[in-house]
């Protein structure tokens, strides 16, 4: 069965990205999809931690340690960008100004309940982060994720067993295997990257979906 | 006149009680007071609560406060990191509480504190383990969550440039939680990479006004002083 790598996946999320749009890109595999972005289109990238207009690694020997996104990692800031205290970070993010936010995930059910921060193993040590803020306040969420978990089980759920990050706040699934839209109407298939038909798509995800693929207006 | 710069890290800390509830800026190393830490941790003082996004990196700053077995409970948004271990320790042995917080309610409660709120209604958490027992209310369709504010009795800051008067502006995204922790504290300390003359801090620019700051100490840092060097206003 084809699959997309994690670099097809961003670089197919990055497509969908317009230009002139705020993005917060969540910590691990969604960060990929800034190095997908068009060279030529504008796109401002949020970092919860106060930086808008965040740039692209530095050169060696040019790292700034008072200078690093969400993960840590040391980034430059573009020209025309600005940085701000965490309260007005939060304000961006909880307020609806963030137009997209690409966020990895352990489950999404078919209403759109994300699980993102929290194994539910008794003894794991809890983090969340800005999780929970970003999953409720983008006005479009994407979710980058492999379709199965390396047992085989789809990790789009009837509903989520993990504990949830934020309810009903899912627009859109980008899976190594498909595209999917969170409706009203339930779960519909926009794209598949696989070598599958909609029926083997269907039957590997357990949960109902609906055909769109053949639609003239993908989304 | 009013001065309030101090000339040693230790006169800055000194009052800090057992029991205290201290907040420290910072987003993991970025922006944390390391030298205002070590200050406490010479001071002595134990029990205490402290406010931070994350809980210490390796051995230094934060971590080795906790190593020392100076902190009873910790507030926080992301305690795991890859090199939490310090923590991790003392979480896995029962030796230190936490409350585990969404960091934008952090950011948010601590505003709150500072901004003389007395609760907020977030949807950040609605549904969620992190909101079990809270209040919840709909408003216009919307699920929200009360929150509180969160005071303290301290905060140790690090900021780019100060003066007299207690104004500063901050470094890149060493600036995170300075501001917000400046205004709830009751005591806000701050160390700063240079003290500069009163009106050498551009009005239009200043990030923190000095109202909000009681101490603020030099210690110069020294990957500021080429940049420091070379501006002649903030």
């Amino acid at each position: 069965m084809k699959k997309l790598t994690r670099d097809e996946m961003a670089k197919r999320v990055a497509q969908d990205i317009p230009e002139g749009a705020y993005v917060n890109l969540g910590i691990g595999v969604p960060t990929l999809v800034a190095n997908h972005l068009a060279a030529d289109k504008e796109i401002f990238l949020h970092s919860e931690n106060g930086l808008l207009g965040m740039g692209p690694a530095p050169a060696p020997g040019a790292e700034d340690d008072e200078l690093i996104n969400a993960g840590k990692q040391h980034v430059t800031l573009l020209t025309g960008g600005a940085y701000f205290h965490h309260a007005d970070s939060f304000a961006m993010m909880r307020g609806g100004h963030l137009d997209f936010c690409v966020l990895g995930a352990f489950q999404v059910s078919a209403k759109g309940d994300l699980a993102n921060w929290h194994t539910g193993a008794p003894d794991a040590i809890p983090a969340v982060g800005g999780a929970m803020d970003l999953a409720i306040g983008a006005k479009q969420v994407f979710v980058m994720m492999e379709h199965l978990t390396k047992q085989g089980e789809s990790k789009i759920a009837a509903e989520c067993t993990y504990p949830v990050t934020g309810v009903a706040c899912v627009d859109r699934i980008y899976t190594d295997l498909a595209m999917i839209d969170v409706t009203a109407d339930g779960l519909v298939v926009r794209e598949i990257f696989s070598d599958i038909d909609f029926d083997a798509l269907h039957k590997l995800t357990g949960v109902p979906l609906i055909d769109g693929t053949q639609d003239a207006r993908a989304a | 006149m009013i001065n309030k710069i101090f000339e040693s890290l230790q006169a800055a800390v000194a009052d800090v009680q057992d029991g205290a509830t201290v907040m420290i800026g910072g987003f993991g190393t970025a922006g944390m007071p390391s030298e205002l830490i070590d200050a406490l941790i010479e001071q002595g003082a134990r029990e205490l609560t402290i406010v931070n996004n994350n809980a210490g990196n390796g051995d230094i700053g934060l971590a080795a406060l906790l190593k020392a077995k100076r902190v009873r409970k910790i507030i926080c948004s992301f305690p795991r990191q890859s090199d939490s271990y310090v923590f991790d320790a003392l979480y896995r042995a029962g030796e230190i509480e936490l409350e585990l917080v969404p960091q934008g309610n952090l950011a948010e409660r601590i505003r709150a504190a500072g901004a003389g709120i007395g609760g907020f209604f977030t949807p950040t958490g609605y549904g969620t383990k992190l909101a079990e027992g809270k209040e919840t209310r709909l408003i216009d369709g919307k699920h929200y969550v009360l929150e509180s504010p969160l005071h303290a009795d301290f905060a140790l800051i690090k900021a780019f440039k100060g003066d007299r008067w207690g104004n500063l502006v901050y470094r890149k995204t060493a600036r995170n939680f300075g501001p917000i922790m400046a205004s709830a504290a009751k005591t806000a300390i701050v160390q700063v990479s240079r003290v500069v003359p009163l009106g050498e801090l551009d009005p239009e620019q200043i990030v923190t006004p000095g109202i909000f700051v009681q101490r603020v100490i030099e210690v110069p840092q020294a990957t500021h002083q080429a940049e420091l060097a070379a501006a002649t206003t903030a």
